[in-house]
């Protein structure tokens, strides 16, 4: 599938294998898949908290039930991963504030964005419903775009690595700031892993750490840069395919052909007695 | 040889998979690096802010004074505490009660220091304060960011206060925005006791400057649990804070990024340029968020290019939005086309090109003042780049099979015709 490989060829390969695998699991369990609406894994431990920006998100997985209590108007940020093929279901539920202490109605967004802060689209789901001033509690969901195994730089296509999502409350009466809220949010996910080609080198997992500015003159390595030299046999080896379910597929094909023709090749002849 | 060197390879893809399979399902820390280990942020060092003013005796939270509510939610919140969080506490308002405005409005002292909080000292403070004096918030702000220090800790200040400042100038929403350009990342977390419209429209205006929150507390538990919400909060987001860098005018001596975390500030319409170093086979990843600290007209966008040293525009990242939000958004990526394999790789790939880096916004406000620029967080990161995938060499689908069988039936039947009409020929000879 690539033709470059320039670290790790053994990491990709271990990779595809689990994705692999992950595929066979998601084939096993039909039902997985079929869910409507995100429902909480059994055993996984309740998240209680959120972040309030990017840098300090909260780190969420799939299935944990998460339930924090804020006021009106924070901001509440939480991050989990997908990998290649996974389509997220996000779904929120605000438990608003009294009726009587509330003045006015409430617009409420859940906004997704990548490793890169890059907002995404959702695919379905309310993503910015207005609660109206008697409304006891407000949902919010989206559905997330596939995530493609790879994509060019140029694109804003979903791809592996941390995604981030941020409720907040964008339009209201002022006075209605402040005010205690409980949200409880969960994610779901489902997909195929195997859809897509290409691969990418590293997953869109922002930087944590803080920076340094380098010397004006530039020449010391950027990064924790690739190792550029791979073995004389993975080289040799680049043209052959990684391992993926389409060597299943085709030499599933290659058997059926063969048995097809040994089928139509006694069809020729004439059983005698 | 060949076909030694796939199977030990595939064996080991089989082997190992599930272990890996296992751990990509477990969640994992946001971290980019995984050869580094994480380096646990330092405890964050919390500081409340207690307003003692005269109007602090008003009785009008569920029969009980203001004061007392808050000093029983203080009491909650001490015995609460984790061992080893760092909290002091400050007050303004305490002591001077006589009518003199300028002596007033210095009345603002730290009553338990910033450390491992000694539950009973801290109580006994807490029970000696009496309502007093005037509302020095802006200089109670300024003060506690003192007593918090310098350092890689995460520093919250958490401000409970039933009045508006009385002491303004300075105005206390300038004083937070001028701490929070200081340097050090500072956050104000904002808490109104029974506020009236000016109250909460001060302490908004704080909460906004620095990035923290405002909430209103109407009953006692209200109150406790807010405080306890946000101590709790500065113990679970405490993150290394972002280094500081100063971009320059124009890409040409712009300051040269390693990967990083990164926060500057940037005035309305200024333009701040960066340089990052990226090899031929390294990808560039970039993001921007542009925090609105105050207040600005609704519509507003962000735009994030990156160029070439000759000022040739290579990919952008852009966000708008419009209405009420923290923070506005956008990233890039950029990797140079295929690595040219022709060239000689020690000449090219380990020589890298700068790539600048240019954020701008359009952001506008009838009101605000320019200085001292809207704070924004800039995230830089290079790695390995993806090149195109090739056509598939293999197939997929239920396709495939079907045009396979058949062409295979084909064939069989073509090549039994054959050999009858072969064998018919060569039995008439």
């Amino acid at each position: 599938m690539l033709t470059h490989h320039r670290q790790g060829p053994a990491r990709t390969r271990h990779r595809l294998a689990a994705g692999v695998l992950a595929a066979a699991f998601a084939a096993l369990l039909p039902a997985a898949a079929a869910v409507a609406a995100p429902s909480p894994s059994p055993g996984s431990a309740a998240v209680n908290r959120s972040g309030t920006s990017f840098l300090t998100a909260t780190v969420v997985s799939v299935g944990q039930p998460v339930r924090v209590t804020a006021s009106t108007g924070d901001y509440l940020y939480w991050s989990f991963n997908a990998t290649a093929g996974q389509i997220t279901e996000i779904a929120l539920t605000v438990t608003l504030p009294p009726a009587t202490k509330r003045t006015g109605a409430s617009t409420w967004t859940v906004d997704v964005f990548d490793g890169l802060r890059r907002r995404q689209a959702c695919t379905d789901g309310v993503q910015t419903p207005v609660a109206s001033a008697t409304a006891a509690e407000v949902s919010l969901g989206c559905t997330l775009r596939r995530v493609r195994s790879w994509a060019e730089p140029w694109s804003g296509d979903p791809l592996p690595g941390t995604y981030y999502l941020r409720l907040s409350v964008t339009d209201l009466p002022e006075q209605d700031l402040g005010l205690p809220v409980q949200v409880d949010m969960l994610l779901g996910a489902h997909g195929d892993v195997t859809a897509d080609d290409g691969e990418l080198k590293a997953p869109l997992v922002p930087q944590v750490k803080p920076g340094g500015v380098l010397a004006a003159s530039g020449s010391e390595d950027p990064s924790a840069s690739p190792s550029a030299n791979p073995g004389e046999a993975a080289e040799a080896l680049d043209w052959l395919p990684d391992l993926s379910a389409r060597w299943i597929w085709t030499t599933v094909g290659g058997v059926l052909a063969a048995a097809a023709g040994v089928v139509g090749f006694s069809l020729t002849w004439r059983r005698r007695r | 040889m060949i076909t030694a060197v796939i199977t030990s390879r595939w064996l080991r893809a089989i082997l190992t998979g599930p272990l890996v399979a296992l751990s990509t399902l477990l969640p994992t820390a946001a971290h980019a690096d995984d050869n580094e280990p994480a380096e646990p942020a330092a405890p964050p060092k919390v500081e409340l802010v207690l307003d003692v003013s005269g109007s602090m005796r008003a009785a009008d939270i569920d029969g009980r004074t203001r004061i007392s509510v808050a000093q029983q939610a203080f009491n909650e919140v001490v015995d609460a505490l984790p061992d080893g969080t760092e909290l002091g506490i400050r007050v303004l308002g305490a002591t001077y009660q006589g009518k003199d405005k300028k002596k007033g409005c210095q009345d603002t002292q730290q009553i338990v220091p910033v450390a491992p909080v000694d539950r009973a000292a801290a109580k006994s403070a807490i029970a000696a304060l009496r309502p007093t004096g005037f509302t020095p918030v802006g200089l109670a702000l300024r003060g506690a960011a003192e007593d918090l220090g310098t350092g890689d800790a995460s520093r919250r200040i958490i401000l409970i206060t039933d009045g508006e400042d009385t002491c303004a100038p300075p105005d206390p929403c300038d004083v937070a925005r001028e701490l929070a350009a200081k340097g050090t990342r500072l956050v104000v977390d904002t808490l109104g006791l029974a506020p009236d419209d000016t109250v909460r429209r001060q302490l908004l205006c704080i909460a906004a400057a620095t990035g923290g929150t405002y909430a209103s507390a109407q009953t006692p538990a209200e109150l406790t649990d807010r405080i306890q919400q946000l101590v709790d909060r500065a113990k679970d987001t405490a993150v290394k804070p972002p280094a500081i860098v100063a971009g320059g005018k124009e890409c040409a001596g712009a300051p040269l990024l390693a990967p990083g975390v990164y926060t500057d500030r940037e005035k309305i319409s200024e333009h701040r340029w960066y340089r990052v170093p990226v090899r031929e086979d390294q990808e560039l990843r970039a993001s921007v968020s542009i925090a609105l600290d105050r207040q600005v007209n609704p519509d507003y966008g962000v735009l994030l290019r990156a160029t070439a040293a000759d000022g040739r525009e290579l990919v952008r990242g852009t966000d708008a939005g419009s209405g009420r939000t923290d923070v506005l958004s956008t990233g890039l990526r950029w990797s140079a086309l295929e690595p040219d394999e022709e060239s000689d790789p020690a000449a090219d790939s380990t020589a890298p090109a700068h790539v600048c880096l240019v954020i701008s916004n359009s952001f506008a406000s009838s009101t605000a003042g320019d200085a001292p620029g809207m704070p924004f967080e800039l995230t830089i990161d290079v790695v390995a780049t993806s090149p195109a995938p090739d056509a598939p060499g293999l197939g997929r689908g239920w396709l495939l099979l079907l045009v396979l069988t058949i062409a295979g039936l084909l064939t069989g039947l073509l090549g039994g015709w054959l050999t009858r009409w072969w064998i018919a020929t060569w039995r008439t000879n």
